[in-house]
């Protein structure tokens, strides 16, 4: 494998606590040197980016994305969906098991990560709890970790049972995986003839559209978070998905105090948009979790700020255009997210709230890879995997998402400013994207 | 925890809402406040010009424009009363409904919509089981599109021609309205609100005319967070003390269809709510009595009040004809001065 060299970029790896000007060789797929500007010594012969005014970082890690296969191939596939996660900086990507057939089994969990799938970067399988995602029979764990499975969910549909939740808890924590739940008590929000298909709120009422109550998320992640205190000696790490109302915030700060095993991630529109974005039926602001009031969406905004919000993830969420122009109602949940996920963070995080920019990079980047124990990424020291991701800070510039490399182009944030360009995008040594291709 | 954190709430600076880009076409009548006062006294004036006008002059007004009728749910007074409009306008009217045509198919509202507009259609009448159609399909044809009820949501026509029949009888003579028209009047809308689009369109309509809107039901059908749906509109559980503030009162169906699984106990329901002789010369003798209609007798009303002297019902039902030919005429010849809203 050839090397390459990233030379005069500025390094930001909050993981090692490093913040200055320097040269990154990478070779054989790993960090092989890092030095002061022009000081490598082993670079002799490698290809040379320069990255001069650019920002280099450990590559960008999306622990939240539908990538449609197998199965779904005409919404995304893990082709365009991996080519898209590269155009947006991310060199990871936890990919959810809601596929057809779902991914409950080591045969599909292998499946997805074959050299045949064309991923132009990682991808990381995220295997079913249970059989068939039916909240029902808990499928084998050590079988699925063994083929790769970073981490087991439901993701789609909550795991409502008690007793199936504990022993799925119970279960993960044995083998050392931690469980994703998709917080939703769907006896709130399904209904004989259809399910509820935004908030419950004045905005619902007045578009005269069933609502979801924030109560039906944070209402499962108390119960959840009692579970997790009954398995307090088991060490069962619970993650808590897409989180979107402040009381389900307000029960995962709580029960970090209490020394639990409980993290969460945001989604960007969730910390971004309300309910008022839905408009008149926008179907691209319709989503699961849906897009709450002004108070949660500022209770997002704080609870990231004072971080207890642990990463930053996507849903990433393809459909096909005809899918999405339909009723609002008959529409299906989700919008795409990787394309925008760091010009959002970096315009309304890092600009408007004053984040630091090693902050926001380490919830984009080493938090997700510390919550999925993914060695040796989200950090750019040498013998790390060569995942980078380098972007002019700066540059502002307007998203179209008809350029995007998504198959799919379901997002509310077509035509928004977004601040940080990415420029290269290097996945285990190798380019993924380069913005001058 | 970051220690420059203040621990109050910041002042955060967060991405605005797009102003809305609906409706496309002037001539569309989407919402009820799609309509400026001036729209709407516009649209009351030609209804009363069209309504008095000889009809064999009247026809010529839209002879043979093209008018699409698409129906995906059952309807009586409306359906009818927008067919015989256009008709009497002189306008050519086909209808589609969903029980007879490639909708059972699997076709879609956008491309049914784009197929009567490939057929000649110049307007189409949408009534939809699914809120928000009106927008989806106007925003696909870009035609101008007239809402006859979408879900949940909004009946627009509905609203004008409850506004005609108030007018007519507490401000008899009135046609161009104002923010003070109906100054000191209460309207009560009474029953099934959560599932009215009669009840949202007259929300959003009366109150701009000065009028206050009373919101009576139980709990399951009235949401307490209703009364944030716009300005003047607020909640009287007690339909007693409704009817005593009360120049007009509207009762709604209970609508079964869109129930999703709720289990009313229809006795007490009848006990709290229905509008009875006895409840109506008590506590509102004077009141006119509304139904936007199918009336379910015996259960809203009875068949005495219904009949009675103070309800105008049928009048309403007059009515429509009235304000949707005005409504037919503004779609295909934007007539309006006054713009959107």
């Amino acid at each position: 494998m050839t090397a390459l060299v990233i030379r005069g970029g500025h390094l930001i790896d909050p993981a090692a606590g490093v913040d200055a000007l320097k040269d990154v060789l990478l070779k054989d797929g790993r960090v092989a040197e890092i030095a002061g500007p022009g000081k490598l010594k082993q670079a002799n012969g490698a290809e040379a980016l320069d990255a001069t005014g650019l920002t280099v970082a450990p590559g960008l890690i999306d622990m939240h994305v539908h990538l449609r296969e197998p199965g779904q191939g005409y919404k995304e596939t893990i082709a365009t969906g991996t080519a898209a996660a590269a155009a947006g900086g991310f060199t990871a990507v936890a990919a959810m098991p809601n596929t057809l057939p779902v991914n409950d089994s080591p045969e599909i969990t292998r499946w997805m990560q074959a050299p045949e799938r064309g991923a132009v970067i990682r991808v990381f399988p995220i295997a079913a709890a249970t059989r068939g995602s039916k909240g029902e029979a808990i499928n084998d764990f050590a079988a699925l970790k063994s083929a790769g499975a970073v981490a087991v969910t439901d993701d789609g549909q909550p795991i409502l049972k008690d007793n199936i939740m504990r022993e799925t808890l119970a279960a993960a924590a044995r083998v050392g995986l931690t469980v994703i739940q998709h917080a939703e008590d769907t006896r709130l929000t399904q209904f004989a003839g259809g399910g509820a298909s935004m908030n419950l709120g004045p905005v619902s009422f007045k578009l005269g559209l069933r609502g979801m109550p924030p109560e039906a998320e944070s209402g499962m992640v108390e119960r959840d978070i009692r579970l997790v205190t009954e398995l307090r000696d088991a060490r069962a790490h619970l993650h808590v998905a897409h989180t979107s109302t402040a009381a389900a915030l307000a029960a995962v700060r709580q029960a970090r105090r209490s020394g639990l095993r409980v993290t969460c991630e945001v989604a960007p529109h969730h910390f971004l948009l309300t309910e008022e974005h839905v408009g008149l039926y926008n179907t691209n602001a319709k989503m699961n979790p849906p897009l709450r009031s002004a108070a949660d969406r500022d209770a997002m905004i704080e609870a990231i700020l004072d971080g207890v919000v642990d990463a930053i993830a996507t849903d990433h969420a393809p459909h096909a255009v005809h899918e999405k122009e339909v009723e609002f109602e008959n529409a299906p949940n989700g919008i795409t997210g990787l394309e925008t996920a760091l010009g959002l963070c970096l315009r309304w995080l890092h600009k408007e709230w004053k984040m630091p920019l090693g902050r926001v990079l380490s919830l984009l980047s080493a938090q997700p890879a510390a919550l999925l124990s993914l060695k040796g990424r989200g950090t750019l020291t040498v013998g790390s995997f060569a995942d980078v991701v380098v972007f002019d800070p700066k540059a502002e510039w307007t998203y179209n998402a008809r350029e995007g490399r998504s198959k799919s182009r379901n997002t509310p944030f077509d035509g928004w400013t977004m601040q940080g360009k990415v420029r290269w995008t290097i996945s285990e040594g190798r380019v993924a994207y380069n913005a001058e291709e | 925890m970051s220690p420059t954190a203040p621990p109050a709430r910041r002042l955060l600076h967060a991405p605005p809402v797009a102003a809305s880009p609906f409706p496309y076409h002037p001539g569309s009548l989407l919402s009820a406040s799609d309509l400026s006062l001036e729209g709407v006294s516009h649209i009351l004036a030609r209804a009363t010009a069209l309504e008095n006008q000889d009809p064999l002059v009247r026809d010529r007004i839209l002879a043979k424009r093209r008018v699409a009728l698409l129906f995906y749910e059952s309807s009586t007074r409306t359906r009818t009363s927008f067919e015989l409009a256009a008709k009497g306008l002189g306008a050519d009217t086909t209808l589609v409904s969903s029980l007879s045509s490639s909708i059972e198919k699997g076709e879609t509202l956008k491309d049914t919509g784009l197929t009567l507009r490939a057929l000649g259609a110049e307007t189409i009448i949408l009534r939809h089981n699914s809120s928000g159609a009106a927008w989806l399909l106007e925003a696909e044809t870009r035609l101008p599109v007239l809402n006859a009820g979408d879900g949940m949501h909004e009946h627009p026509t509905q609203a004008l021609l409850d506004l005609r029949t108030i007018l007519a009888h507490l401000r008899p003579g009135v046609e161009a309205v104002t923010s003070e028209t109906l100054a000191g009047v209460t309207v009560s809308i009474v029953g099934d609100i959560l599932h009215s689009r009669v009840a949202r369109s007259n929300m959003l309509l009366l109150p701009r005319l000065g009028a206050r809107v009373l919101l009576c039901g139980p709990k399951e059908l009235l949401p307490e967070l209703a009364a944030q749906a716009g300005p003047g509109i607020a909640i009287e559980r007690d339909f007693e003390a409704a009817l005593r503030q009360s120049q007009a009162v509207m009762m709604l169906r209970i609508q079964a269809e869109r129930l999703a699984g709720l289990q009313l106990d229809l006795d007490e329901y009848k006990a709290n709510y229905q509008l009875t002789g006895l409840r109506l010369a008590a506590h509102a003798p004077a009141a006119i009595v509304m139904h936007p209609g199918p009336i379910i007798r015996g259960l809203e009303v009875t068949a005495g009040v219904a009949d009675g002297p103070q309800s105008v019902i049928l009048e309403q039902v007059r009515n429509g004809v009235a304000i949707r030919m005005a409504v037919v005429e503004r779609a295909l010849l934007a007539t309006e001065p006054g713009g959107r809203a």
